[in-house]
């Protein structure tokens, strides 16, 4: 049983396909992994594998798939960690989701997360906080940490995400696994329920780059459903870097000053995987973002903002919760938001709100969007000298568990490193390059618009240089717990 | 007593005649069972996204061009943020500081915007209120919620409630035959709000204006907005302020009530959807546009009956507004024709419309009626050629209505034929005229023309209308002073 575990989903998906094990197998053997998760990873688990449907001869050959629970999948609970939709299961599968299934990956769990994926912690679930699996008193990261920690503990071979401001790469670097942030209109966003619409990206969660690059293969391309989703130019070959030559890498400087709140442990080993880098050939230099360090501000008007409509349609009327309002619509609607919604949630669209407000509209919201831009420029300058962005995903290791609940602008700070990616709309990846005390660091690439081929490339590259050996949790943290 | 002049601006909806929906694949539909036309979309479900109907933008632009407007290159749409059950999303797409089509005029009214949007949902409150507040219970059918919706603002440029009405019509007309809408009052595919305030006349200053709501007929709206304007002079004259409020009309009682007022006015906190990209409008879709504009819309229609064929201003107006009039006058005029006319004069053909409107009923259209345009023709080309006196041809269009059939049949028929100066009997009947009244004779033979009335009452009276009047007076006149 181990031995199935302990393969990757390409290297699983290949033993299938040349009938080596089964696919029936595979699933049962992460099925039961995934019911006997003490991680908290999961909001619901497959009761058996899927009959036999031919995922065998599919590309993904029937390696089965968590699934982040935002991601609506018809009749399963689909619940966005949150209590306002407790129980709820919608009528209809989202498009990645579907996509993921027609190509061989069928459904294995919906995995936890914060609560309308806002958090950096996986504590703002109304299911409980997700642990992680290097040291279960510590964080996962958030807002995909239960497929983080699923994918890191074995109980999945590989799990999607979704990355708004950081949610698929932090809690990769986290718990020592591969993090995609696409392009944004990569994949489509149909059947997510929406955080932020113009940053939410679905993503894969995986073991390996290689991994990440077979399912994002599997995840891309235009949606009639998404009008914002795009056709994606080209192929996403497997990738097969062995080195770095002729790669210039640019070391923001704007972000690994005194206010990214880097850790010493974090900085030493960035520090080393860019040494690594430059032995495989790659250039490093500095290079400026200048409005860069003013992302976290603007991603936290911006994204509240479009949060605050996203949520409305929470009103206790047609589904989810609904608390009785004697009679008055009002008190309804005040009632069920009230018991609904978590701390998090409510600080945020009450943020939004008054972001949004008449009178204040322009120094707020106008201000970030056009801070927005500016970012998005220096990007664009930047990748005229550099192929890509190296930087530090997370300033800190995985934290302890409550360590940063009581103070939120401590807890934004997490996503300093990962939110100027996203205001861009650019890729970015996450990979394991180390530990430091023990916890995994993430190593972050980001690159132009519809560079994942080449990110996947060069992160492959790095990844072998590295050597990672994420095989520990899998042992001691995942189901079968000291 | 202080004259005051009113100002008037209209708001009206229209719904759009498109198969499906605005932002989603489902059918419209009319009387259907509640709630079969719906999906994740217009039913607000997490995760569904919104996709522009193609078909709803044609039928926009195609509106904006009928109304001279001009048509943004690149609009946008916003959500419209607030809560009410049959508003699914808590917010409603529509368009706010950039829509399709800006400026323009129809008639003698200029036209503020034209936007596109969509419709809510339709609630229904059991219970002795008929109002939300104090009902039993009330149920949602989204089978309306997301029908495209075009909104059309003016200017302020009406200044009587009659001018209103009017123009409503000709906004109908315009758009009945655009084939976009059913432009239906009564079923509300076509609604009309009203913007009112007065000022003293010769003032340019705008007054404090109300917006009225549920005038869901023409006369509705000259109705309510009368009504609104007595209101608000009574307030001035009694030295009282008119305050911003929207007023609800209740064509019952012919009084209004306030729905809201300022201090719970909503700030709906627009800003710019973030799931749909911007609407491009590029020449292709322009020129499909305006390959399917009818040839000529009513207001031209309307120019053409007046410069062209010397139709009288209000006779032109009234045959381009409703277009079966129109229609059925330019078929008469084009039997006319061909019949040899005589010599008539499309002005006096017109004549002979409101007749025949008057005996058919006011709502008829005469293309359905007994009557056929030929047969009208011929009568009019009758009347001109002095075959049939004015009031005699009255009664033949009051038989045609009855009966149909040919005019010179039924003048025959009933010895309805004129009755001229050649004809002795005509002279004889003068000339008992005359020596019935000697003090009336007596003044015309003075040169006191006012008293020849009585004499040409005689000789009216005694032919039952068959001479015609101008040749009875030359007939008196000749005798008496000639």
């Amino acid at each position: 049983m181990s031995e199935l575990i302990d393969l990757t989903a390409a290297q699983a998906a290949e033993r299938i396909r040349a009938g080596e094990i089964s696919a029936t197998e595979l699933f049962e053997a992460y099925r039961e992994r995934a019911a006997a998760d003490e991680l908290n990873a999961f909001t619901w688990v497959a009761e058996a594998a899927p009959e036999s449907n031919g995922n065998a001869s599919k590309p993904l050959g029937g390696v089965p798939v968590a699934v982040k629970d935002l991601f609506c999948t018809e009749g399963v609970p689909s619940q966005s960690g949150s209590k306002i939709l407790e129980g709820y299961r919608p009528p209809y599968t989202a498009t990645v989701v579907a996509k993921l299934d027609g190509a061989g990956a069928p459904l294995l769990g919906k995995t936890n997360q914060d609560e309308f994926a806002m958090g950096s912690s996986n504590e703002n679930s109304a299911f409980g906080p997700v642990l992680n699996p290097w040291d279960r008193t510590r964080v996962p990261g958030g807002s995909s940490g239960g497929s983080a920690a699923a994918v890191a503990a074995g109980s999945a071979p590989w799990a999607i995400g979704t990355d708004t401001g950081g949610s698929i790469r932090q809690p990769a670097a986290l718990c020592g696994i591969v993090g995609l942030k696409p392009t944004y209109g990569a994949c489509s966003r149909y059947g997510m329920i929406a955080f932020a619409s113009s940053l939410d990206q679905a993503g894969p969660l995986t073991r390996d780059v290689t991994d990440a690059a077979l399912m994002f293969r599997h995840m891309i391309g235009r949606d009639q459903l998404d009008s914002t989703s795009l056709e994606y130019p080209g192929e996403i070959a497997p990738p097969s870097s062995e080195d770095l030559k002729g790669i210039r890498l640019g070391v923001p400087e704007d972000l690994t000053g005194a206010e990214g709140g880097i850790e010493p442990g974090v900085r030493e080993n960035f520090e080393a995987t860019l040494a690594l880098a430059e032995q495989l050939g790659a250039s490093i230099e500095p290079c400026r973002l200048p409005h860069a360090p003013h992302a976290l501000s603007a991603y936290y008007l911006i994204a509240p903002a479009e949060a605050s409509a996203n949520l409305a349609r929470f009103d206790g009327v047609r589904y989810g919760l609904r608390v009785d309002g004697d009679q008055d619509l009002v008190t309804m609607y005040s009632r069920t938001r009230e018991r609904g919604f978590g701390p998090e949630v409510k600080r945020r669209i009450m943020l939004g709100t008054y972001a949004l407000s008449s009178g204040y509209y322009d120094a707020y919201y106008g201000t970030a969007q056009k801070v927005r831009t500016k970012i998005a420029e220096d990007f664009r300058a930047a990748f005229e000298r550099f192929d890509f962005i190296a930087i530090p995903t997370s300033p800190c290791t995985a934290f302890e568990l409550g360590a940063k609940l009581d103070d939120p602008l401590a807890m934004y700070l997490n996503d300093f490193l990962a939110v100027p990616m996203s205001l861009a709309g650019i890729p970015a990846i996450s990979i394991p390059s180390g530990l430091s005390d023990g916890l995994p660091v993430g190593f972050q690439l980001a690159g132009p618009a519809f560079s994942e081929s080449r990110l996947l490339d060069a992160a492959h590259a790095l990844e072998r240089a590295i050597q990672f050996d994420g095989g520990r949790p899998m042992t001691d943290g995942g189901g079968n717990a000291t | 007593m202080t004259a005051y002049e009113p100002v008037i601006g209209l708001e009206i909806h229209v719904q759009l005649d498109t198969r499906t929906k605005m932002f989603c694949g489902c059918e419209l539909s009319f009387n259907d069972p509640p709630n079969i036309h719906t999906c994740p979309t217009c039913l607000g479900l997490p995760g569904a996204l919104p996709v522009v109907n193609e078909r709803a933008i044609h039928f926009g632009i195609m509106i904006g061009l009928a109304l001279g407007c001009e048509i943004a290159e690149r609009s946008l749409f916003h959500r419209k943020n607030y809560f009410y059950p049959d508003l699914p999303k808590g917010y409603q797409i529509s368009q706010y500081d950039v829509p399709l089509c800006l400026g323009g005029r129809l008639g003698d009214v200029r036209i503020h915007r034209v936007h596109l949007e969509e419709d809510a949902a339709k609630l229904n409150h059991l219970g002795a209120s008929g109002r939300i507040h104090g009902s039993d219970r009330s149920w949602v059918d989204f089978n309306r919620g997301g029908t495209p919706l075009v909104e059309i603002v003016t200017e302020p440029d009406i200044r009587s409630p009659e001018q209103a009405r009017e123009w409503l019509i000709l906004l109908r007309t315009t758009l009945r035959q655009l084939g976009v809408s059913d432009v239906d009052m009564s079923q509300g595919s076509l609604r009309c709000d009203a913007n009112v305030s007065i000022r003293r006349t010769g003032t340019s200053e705008l007054g404090t204006k109300t917006e009225l709501k549920n005038m869901n007929s023409f006369a509705y709206l000259e109705r309510g907005v009368k009504a609104e304007i007595e209101r608000q002079r009574r307030l001035l004259e009694t030295g009282e302020e008119v305050e911003q409020e929207t007023l609800h009309y209740d064509p019952a009682t012919d009084s209004l009530t306030p729905l809201r007022s300022k201090e719970e006015a909503h700030d709906y906190r627009y800003f710019p959807e973030p799931d749909l990209v911007p609407l491009v409008v590029g020449e292709e879709m322009l020129a499909a546009a305006r390959a399917d504009m009818p040839a000529e819309l009513p207001a031209e229609r309307a120019e053409r009956f007046e410069r062209e064929l010397g139709l009288h201003a209000d006779t032109a107006r009234l045959f381009a507004f409703r277009a079966e009039l129109g229609d059925y006058f330019e078929r008469a005029l084009g039997a006319a024709g061909s019949q040899g006319n005589g010599g008539l004069e499309p002005a006096e053909l017109s004549n002979w419309i409101p007749p025949l409107v008057e005996r058919i009923g006011s709502d008829a259209d005469p293309s359905s009626s007994n009557v056929t345009p030929e047969s009208l023709a011929t009568l009019a080309t009758m009347v001109k050629a002095r075959e049939v006196s004015r009031d005699a041809a009255r009664e033949v269009l009051t038989l045609l209505v009855k009966e149909g059939g040919d005019p010179r049949a039924i003048v025959e028929r009933e010895g309805l034929g004129a009755i001229t100066g050649e004809d002795d009997g005509l002279a004889e009947i003068v000339d008992r005229a005359i020596a019935s009244d000697p003090a009336a004779a007596e003044k015309v033979r003075d040169g006191n023309m006012k008293a020849i009335g009585p004499l040409v009452g005689y000789v009216m009276r005694e032919t039952k209308g068959r001479a015609d009047g101008g040749e009875i007076t030359r007939l008196i006149r000749d005798r008496l002073q000639g």
